[in-house]
């Protein structure tokens, strides 16, 4: 009986000695094809695709649980890169429905609160305290955190505005 | 002086459409009565749009500055004739898009009275970059459509070594007859601002190319030339796309300019010839660029001719001047049929760039039904790029803008020969400008998402900073805080080690005191 307590024990240990040792220096570092898509990915963990941050949607990509246009601030191109990358096809028809928009502060209505560009995962909002706030357009990726901060409903979401810097031809529509 | 043997190379492909010149080139420049309104878009160029420098309610005079330029790549606008600024807002740009963009609105008094102006009698003794400062200040820009800012072009000596001013008078595409009918009537200035651009190059050879078939234009530019043997005159076989810059310096020199560079990186610039008479009358009389000629031409046009025309005239008042329109055109164009940008409307204005207004009737335009690709390689024969169009528009139109890139897409100089001559009228060079669009779209949308990427990084390790001295402030606190503490205890042991001591009456005192040397 002691003996076979003893011999247990002594194995119990050794065992768990080697596979702590093992746990610490054999580590496993995530899959890495998951840290080269969050790599891709903007890291402005601003949550529109529906997942918390960039780390946990390129889990949910690698995973094959979310489509590859999931990342709105990304865009096509983005998506382009993430199919090439995983090898499987974009199906670009979701993107084209969604416009980019970016945020857009009333002025009439601001207060000059601050909770806005607090929350800015791009610092894109400019402003201080009792001062009119302002967004910087080109530093805008449209996540509308803003517009859930904003205490009087003065940040809205417009489509980016089309000039003739970046106007292009549409497609020609033919059948052939 | 003119070179009769001298020596030309053939460029590949090219397409020899109808002239449809005759119109138009035998018919002198007019004037064009003054509009009741200008409109003076403030982006006529390629680069920055320029910032008013005007206000509503001033009155401003001929060739006034209205508005300078901003950053390198600009230009600035002048006043074209003199009167009141209406307002500064936004008007349609006369542009494919018909996108509204930041317009002045002046008001002609009818006057027409000139600011004060500089000018210089011996422009030839002027240092090169003092002309090209005052190139600069007229706000002149590429006049054959490309409208680049022509200051930028005469500061490239500093870059690269130049040795020869090619003329662009190619003016190959059909219509079109303004730098035709310029070099019959104005030779004299044109050899004028030649010399000065090659004073300004500080480069001692000029070559004007003129197509065939403008022979008056050719013996008028011979005979103002003769006295200067630093100008040849040298015809050009009639071929679209001749007027190319690429594709005229290689015919006239046999060398081509790489891909995706400049012909300054072979020696040469390139200059349309009204933008030499501009840079001469700019350098010389310190004339801003404030009116240009533009062909009015089409079928649908009652009196197709030649207009000299104020900058920010609608092109309403160009037609109404011609006559009228003799019918509902199928399509109204600025600058050529090959090339030309359809309008959106009659009331856009005329800008710097504007060559032509061709009013096309529907027999003209004729657009036939697109049919399938029967690969029979016409576009390949005709394209000057030496590229394959049917392979390009292919993956354009299945959305891959990659692969048609790598068929040389960008390489691609829109001249639209091959979908001239595509025997099942497919729409290639529509195809190319969108696939260009798209990719550029592409870029900027992939740059954008980089910046964001920086944007992000920065702000994180911003907060991780805050954060980091929120934390060294609470530990310094507390270190505070425990010294304090530290001290009132060895105060208080020192204090009861006085009260065995000293006499009890001193004792109050000394508790009173010690704390406050602490705080």
């Amino acid at each position: 009986m002691l003996a076979a307590v003893a011999s247990l024990s002594v194995l119990g240990l050794t065992l768990g000695t080697v596979l702590g040792y093992a746990a610490r220096y054999l580590k496993v570092e995530g899959n890495p094809l998951e840290a080269e898509i969050e790599e891709m990915l903007p890291g402005s963990q601003c949550g529109q695709c529906g997942y918390p941050g960039c780390s946990p949607a390129a889990t949910a990509l690698v995973a094959g649980e979310a489509p590859v246009t999931l990342c709105p601030p990304g865009g096509q191109s983005l998506a382009l890169e993430l199919a090439d990358k995983l090898g499987v096809t974009a199906d670009l028809s979701a993107l084209e429905e969604k416009q980019p928009m970016i945020a857009y502060v009333r002025e009439d209505l601001c207060i000059g609160c601050t909770r806005c560009f607090k929350r800015c995962p791009t610092d894109a909002i400019i402003g201080s305290s009792k001062q009119i706030h302002a967004v910087i357009g080109d530093a805008c990726t449209g996540c509308e955190k803003c517009v859930d901060a904003c205490p009087t409903e003065c940040v809205e979401m417009h489509p980016i505005p089309q000039t003739l810097q970046n106007w292009y031809w549409p497609k020609p529509s033919v059948a052939a | 002086m003119r070179s009769s043997a001298f020596k030309l190379f053939r460029i590949r492909g090219g397409v020899h459409p109808e002239g449809r010149k005759q119109d138009t080139c035998g018919q002198p420049i007019r004037e064009l009565p003054m509009p009741a309104l200008l409109r003076i878009p403030l982006q006529q160029h390629i680069g920055a749009p320029a910032q008013p420098e005007v206000r509503r309610g001033d009155r401003v005079l001929k060739g006034q500055l209205l508005a300078t330029s901003q950053g390198l790549i600009s230009a600035p606008v002048h006043a074209p004739t003199s009167g009141v600024i209406k307002s500064i807002g936004k008007f349609p740009a006369p542009h494919a898009s018909g996108l509204p963009v930041r317009t002045i609105t002046l008001e002609p008094d009818g006057e027409d009275r000139w600011i004060d102006l500089d000018p210089q009698a011996t422009p030839l003794h002027l240092e090169p970059d003092d002309i090209a400062e005052r190139v600069a200040a007229a706000g002149i820009v590429g006049m054959g459509g490309a409208t680049f800012p022509s200051a930028v072009k005469l500061g490239l000596r500093e870059r690269f070594e130049l040795h020869t001013l090619v003329i662009n008078a190619a003016e190959c595409e059909p219509y079109l007859t303004c730098d035709d009918r310029l070099m019959r009537e104005r030779a004299h200035e044109i050899i004028d601002g030649i010399r000065i651009t090659l004073h300004g190059l500080q480069v001692n050879k000029a070559l004007v190319a003129i197509e065939n078939n403008k022979p008056e234009a050719i013996a008028a530019m011979t005979e103002a030339a003769r006295a200067f043997d630093e100008i040849t005159i040298v015809a050009v076989p009639v071929r679209y796309p001749m007027g190319s810059e690429k594709h005229l310096v290689q015919t006239l020199t046999g060398k081509e300019t790489p891909a995706r560079s400049l012909t300054a990186d072979i020696g040469i610039v390139v200059h349309n010839v009204a933008t030499v008479r501009a840079i001469g009358e700019a350098v010389r009389f310190g004339r801003p660029l404030i009116s240009r000629v533009v062909t009015v031409g089409g079928g649908a046009v009652h009196e197709p001719g030649n207009l000299q025309v104020p900058i920010g005239a609608p092109v309403e008042a160009l037609i109404e001047a011609c006559g009228g329109l003799r019918e509902e055109p199928a399509k109204l164009l600025s600058g050529g049929p090959m090339m030309g940008q359809p309008l959106p409307e009659l009331r856009v204005p005329v800008v710097k760039g504007t060559s032509g207004i061709l009013a096309l009737t529907t027999a003209e335009v004729a657009s036939k039904p697109t049919m399938p690709c029967i690969r029979c390689a016409s576009c390949v024969d005709v394209c000057p790029c030496g590229l394959l169009p049917l392979e390009m528009a292919n993956r354009a139109r299945n959305a891959d803008l990659q692969g048609a890139a790598d068929f040389g897409l960008m390489d691609c100089v829109s001249c639209g020969s091959c979908s001239y001559v595509c025997p099942a009228h497919i729409p290639l060079v529509q195809y190319f400008n969108y696939a260009k669009g798209a990719l550029v779209e592409q870029q900027r949308a992939k740059h954008k998402q980089e910046e964001t990427k920086r944007l992000a990084a920065a702000r994180a390790e911003r907060m991780e900073r805050l954060a980091a001295a929120k934390r060294e402030a609470m530990a310094k606190r507390k270190a505070e805080m425990a010294a304090k503490k530290a001290r009132e205890a060895e105060a208080a042991q020192a204090a009861e080690a006085d009260d065995a001591a000293t006499e009890p009456t001193d004792a109050p005192v000394n508790k009173l005191a010690e704390p406050q040397v602490g705080t």
